[in-house]
């Protein structure tokens, strides 16, 4: 059974995709679906419950807050994947390289893995913001500098089986250098697991910005994040549940989305679990 | 003449947590340009690390310790990790034992074989492209153009073994090392494969080193036999010479152990398989003298003593064995 019978029949997996698509979609079109500029101050309309003139209701500046989300949108797609990316990057080029050669190499940049994660990520990124100026960039960045040891040790497993297959020593004897290996012939026999890896990391790095916007050292107000939305929502939880309800669950299911995508692939690609 | 390939004293020793062991302790061999070589001997004797030790690929916790490789006048030893890697694939190639993981799951083979010629000759892909489809029809592959196309998965063992020789032959090597190259495949295979690797041998004046413990696939296709047993060459001459007139008593054994066809008619049952009794000696801790001697039916005292050195005991014919070197003594 190949990949997409296999993606194809796990419902779950399907769901996730749907909901990441869903997000895409979103995301791409948001000048066009929104239905109000997410900037627009309605200072008449402050704190409105949600009716058929806006589903979600309005903030305490009296924005929409559909329009909010969908504008909201962008930005944890932008992070999940640039975060992702830095993180994947580096990830895959110090796994690749310790797996591949090994010794002491292989011990300095795994120790160094171990250092790192003996750093609560959270207040790494916390301490590192506060000498920053807490933009967008910055905050795509800093995740994925924190977030890449998980994936140099997967990379550096599944280098350290494949550099042993006989293939690799079929490149060698046709005179292929260490890079050639490395890149052509090695990684894209590892790209499943790095696949992986980053959708099930793309969910994360959102949860992170969505906590860091929350905190109000993510994303920088007026650009509207779900994260900051869910802040002024914690100001204002007992008189306008809509304002923290909504975004939150937005995180929740785009989360749920990609997790479930990802272990959607990874059952997929695992021939162990094929029937 | 002088040779195209010539080793002399090759040492490559091991370092293990069990210690130090010498896979090739000492060979010396050599090989004109465009003849046929058979390795022989049982399993983990050093053959492969001899061959892996001329492409200088031999693994991490390895290295290559004493001992001059020649080849073409050069002494492949004394070159540097780029000029060795040069040579690889487009002077010297190999091909493995198994065919089924030797090839890159993920490439089309065409791809494969595109890129072993692109690694060293300046053509464009195009270019690369017909000559891999080229290569593809020389080794027999039917509808080449369409097969180039295939990922290795999609092609039968035999099949992937002749991609295989297809990539070990893009470059014109002058050697080409074969490990085992037929072991893993079906004996009318082995045979179509055998034919092929003599054929393209002729077409380009190609050496051929055949590695195997298999003794008629020596007998088919090599003019020269070395016999190695645990790490050292006991027994090196003509193929036809080895046959007829084996000197060294293992060289007899594995003769005697080749399996026949025939049925005794004498005996209401069939003849029991001859073997060589015990086991190769564990390389950790060699036997003093003859390392042979613990399975050997002719040992006498000299043979606890010292090692026999390899000695040409008629022209072109180099036994390591002191029985057949003429020194007597006290059975054992």
């Amino acid at each position: 059974m190949n990949f997409w019978e296999t993606f194809y029949r796990n419902k779950l997996a399907l769901t996730g995709s749907g909901i990441v698509l869903l997000l895409f979609f979103v995301s791409v079109f948001a000048p066009l679906i929104a239905p109000y500029d997410p900037g627009q101050i309605d200072l008449k309309n402050v704190l409105l419950p949600p009716s058929l003139d806006h589903w979600f209701g309005t903030d305490q500046l009296g924005r929409d807050v559909l329009s909010r989300m969908i504008w909201g949108a962008r930005i944890s797609l932008k992070v999940g994947f640039v975060a992702t990316g830095v993180a994947i990057i580096i990830g895959t080029l110090l796994g690749a390289v310790a797996g591949y050669y090994g010794g002491w190499l292989d011990a300095g940049i795994m120790r160094f893995v171990d250092i790192m994660l003996c750093f609560p990520t959270f207040f790494l990124i916390l301490a590192v913001i506060a000498f920053l100026e807490p933009s967008i960039w910055n905050i795509m960045i800093i995740i994925g500098l924190t977030g890449w040891m998980g994936v140099t040790r997967l990379v550096r497993a599944d280098f350290i089986s494949l550099r042993e297959r006989d293939f690799v020593k079929a490149a060698k004897v046709i005179g292929a250098g260490d890079l050639r290996i490395i890149f052509i012939h090695i990684l894209p026999n590892a790209m499943a697991s790095i696949l992986v890896a980053a959708t099930l990391g793309i969910a994360g790095a959102i949860l992170t910005e969505s906590a860091l916007s929350f905190l109000g050292i993510g994303v920088q107000p007026p650009t509207p994040s779900w994260g900051n939305i869910l802040t002024a929502g914690k100001d204002n939880i007992d008189i306008a549940w809509w304002l923290s309800l909504y975004p939150g669950l937005a995180i929740l299911i785009t989360v749920v989305g990609y997790n479930l995508l990802g272990e959607g692939i990874r059952d997929s690609l695992d021939p162990r679990l094929k029937k | 003449m002088q040779p195209l390939l010539e080793i002399k004293d090759l040492v490559t020793v091991f370092n293990t947590q069990r210690g130090r062991i010498n896979a090739v302790d000492g060979v010396s061999l050599s090989l004109p340009a465009g003849e046929t070589l058979g390795i022989v001997g049982e399993s983990g004797c050093g053959k492969t690390m001899l061959a892996l030790s001329i492409m200088q690929l031999i693994p991490q916790n390895g290295s290559i310790e004493q001992g001059r490789i020649f080849f073409c006048g050069q002494d492949l030893l004394k070159l540097s990790p780029e000029e060795i890697r040069l040579r690889r694939g487009r002077e010297i190639a190999m091909i493995f034992q198994e065919p089924m993981t030797s090839l890159n799951p993920v490439f089309r083979i065409g791809e494969q074989i595109a890129e072993a010629v692109r690694l060293h000759q300046n053509l464009s892909s195009k270019e690369a492209r017909d000559v891999s489809i080229e290569q593809l029809r020389e080794v027999g592959i039917p509808d080449p153009e369409r097969r180039a196309r295939d990922y290795p998965h999609q092609l039968s063992g035999g099949m992937r073994q002749r991609v295989m020789i297809a990539m070990a032959m893009s470059c014109h090597p002058k050697l080409l090392l074969a490990d085992e190259p037929t072991t893993a495949l079906d004996v009318t295979i082995q045979a179509q494969i055998l034919d092929l690797i003599s054929t393209l041998k002729e077409k380009n004046n190609m050496a051929v080193i055949f590695i195997t413990h298999d003794l008629g696939i020596v007998a088919q296709t090599a003019k020269y036999v070395a016999v190695m047993y645990a790490g050292k060459i006991v027994e090196n001459s003509w193929a036809e010479r080895i046959f007829t007139n084996p000197v060294h008593p293992y060289t007899k054994g594995l003769i005697d152990s080749i399996p026949s066809c025939s049925i005794d008619p004498s005996k209401d049952r069939r003849k029991y398989l001859k073997t060589i009794p015990g086991s190769v000696p564990n390389l950790y801790n060699l036997p003093c003298g003859c390392r042979f001697r613990e399975r050997c039916s002719v040992a006498f005292d000299q043979c606890l003593r010292e090692e026999p050195p390899l000695i040409e005991i008629e022209s072109g014919h180099f036994v390591s064995c002191w029985s057949a070197q003429g020194v007597g003594g006290k059975k054992i």
